[in-house]
């Protein structure tokens, strides 16, 4: 399966991790994925928020720039760059004064490229994942963190509910490991308030992770870098206005499943994140005997 | 959709409904938009009020709050609100409007974060992030804000050194030339200003 690729720009830096856990767990699921040359941001927040327009041609230019490389689909890991290639793909489909202001804002034609975030393409390969997986991770309790744009709002909802989306937890009990059941999984954390607006992500990203804890959670899963970076980055802060601590791991779904996979924790990124994820990885038994280990294969 | 010039009268809503097709008169003021808005504790007017003053054409109100800016367009409310509203479409449209009409006043911090945001794409085409916590810091005068947090983010290789700059870098600004002058041209006409902000995203 090849597919073009739009990294976003987290995944080139505060979301390293989730660019190399995705890079180590392509191969053997037997994806190719080819980065879209000169791919440009997509705006986020900040663009929508103020200028519509701007909002839907930046991403505009990315679908663009696929379908002229040859891509049919585009695979966005992270959430606010999926959510803005699904609106910018959504406008220029239904609305054709949009589309007409869009092309002649980007100069090209837009083309007919879909988006699809990294929870559905590994909901897809979900038979792929349990079929590979060489570690059991049966003890292992997952949270299925899904916050706000892979599902919301419900017309670029890239899974299979709005309200009771089901394709993380798919994909976790593909790697052996347990899902467990929560409330908060579809809250918001905060999203681009991290540095303008701290006491909003530290109250609401507190919320989360303290029904995380109290459902007996080991581990948050996540599938945006910005959910990342507020859970994570952010705990240390949150756990000091919180009873007892905090200390929960917050990982990418890409890389729990690189683990399922045996690949070696180094490089999957998990030593990048501000909670250590040392306690959980070492509850992890090694690859089940007589099969090799594809640690060993990556170094 | 396209509603027709004489449908849509000089009211906010009427500016509403031409630019997004949504008609703030179909809320019935169920308040379940707001029942699950993440940020209704910390706002004076939550997503139904926003929807109420419009129907009231509390312009001047509306355009000068700042809770329209206190929203993270988490789409709770687009998502369960009965009857199709989408307020989280309409408040991102109520943040452009009064940007172009420069009646926007929001919150220092987060007009800096959008400004500093947008400036990056503009100077690279992507976002160079430690070069925006840097214009981040020095619009919003929050210099000392996550310093400590430096050096955990670069032990762990988690901030690119220098910015990448794309190939197609005069396309972005084109584009950005393009979608300032579309939102002035269509605030122009509606609202019959002499001279709005021709640089609405730039004043964020």
């Amino acid at each position: 399966m090849k597919i073009g690729y739009f990294p976003g720009c987290s995944l080139h830096a505060t979301a390293r991790e989730y660019a190399e856990s995705l890079g180590v767990i392509t191969g053997p699921l037997d994806v190719e994925i080819n980065e879209i040359d000169d791919w440009a941001c997509c705006g986020a927040t900040s663009a929508h928020a103020t200028n519509h327009l701007l909002g839907v041609a930046l991403p505009a230019r990315t679908l663009a720039l696929a379908a002229e490389q040859g891509h049919e689909q585009i695979l966005a890991p992270c959430a606010a760059c999926y959510s803005r290639l699904a609106a910018a793909r959504r406008a220029v489909d239904n609305d054709p004064a949009t589309g007409a202001a869009v092309e002649k804002a980007i100069g090209r034609s837009v083309g007919t490229a879909r988006p699809i975030s990294l929870v559905r393409l590994l909901a897809e390969l979900a038979p792929k994942v349990r079929e590979k997986a060489k570690r059991p991770l049966e003890d292992i309790k997952v949270a299925c963190y899904y916050g706000c744009l892979l599902v919301r709002p419900p017309e670029l909802n890239d899974l299979d509910d709005v309200e009771a989306p089901t394709m993380m937890e798919t994909v976790v009990k593909a790697t052996g490991a347990k899902p467990v059941s929560w409330n908060r999984r579809l809250d918001c954390c905060g999203g681009g308030f991290s540095l303008s607006r701290t006491s909003s992500v530290v109250r609401l990203s507190r919320t989360i992770l303290e029904d995380a804890r109290g459902a007996g959670a080991d581990v948050l899963v996540v599938a945006c870098p910005m959910c990342h970076s507020n859970l994570d980055f952010r705990q240390k802060a949150i756990a000091r206005r919180s009873e007892g601590g905090m200390d929960i791991p917050v990982i990418y779904l890409s890389q729990l499943v690189g683990l399922a996979l045996g690949q070696d924790h180094v490089a999957l990124g998990l030593g990048r994140h501000f909670v250590s994820t040392a306690s959980f990885i070492s509850r992890i038994p090694g690859p089940r005997e007589g099969e090799s280990a594809a640690a060993t294969e990556v170094g | 959709m396209s509603i027709p010039e004489s449908a849509a009268p000089a009211t906010l809503a009427g500016e509403v409904r031409r630019k997004t097709g949504l008609n703030p008169a179909t809320c019935y003021q169920c308040g379940k938009c707001s029942a699950g808005c993440p940020m209704a504790v910390e706002t004076s007017l939550r997503p139904h009020d926003v929807l109420r003053m419009l129907q009231f054409d509390d312009r001047e109100q509306l355009l000068s709050s700042e809770s329209i800016w206190l929203c993270l367009t988490c789409e709770t409310c687009t998502a369960r609100c009965p009857n199709s509203c989408d307020p989280a479409r309409i408040i991102d449209c109520l943040r452009e409007t009064a940007l172009n009409e420069g009646a926007a006043q929001p919150p220092r911090n987060i007009r800096a974060f959008h400004n500093a945001f947008l400036k990056q794409i503009q100077r690279s085409g992507r976002l160079f992030e430690m070069g925006l916590i840097m214009s981040y810091k020095m619009r919003s005068g929050a210099l000392f804000a996550d310093v400590m947090a430096a050096p955990g983010m670069l032990g762990r290789g988690k901030l690119a050194l220098a910015p990448s700059r794309i190939q197609g870098l005069e396309e972005i600004r084109r584009i950005f030339d393009a979608c300032t002058r579309h939102e002035s041209d269509s605030t122009s006409t509606t609202t019959a200003q002499q001279n709005p902000g021709t640089e609405g995203a730039e004043n964020a």
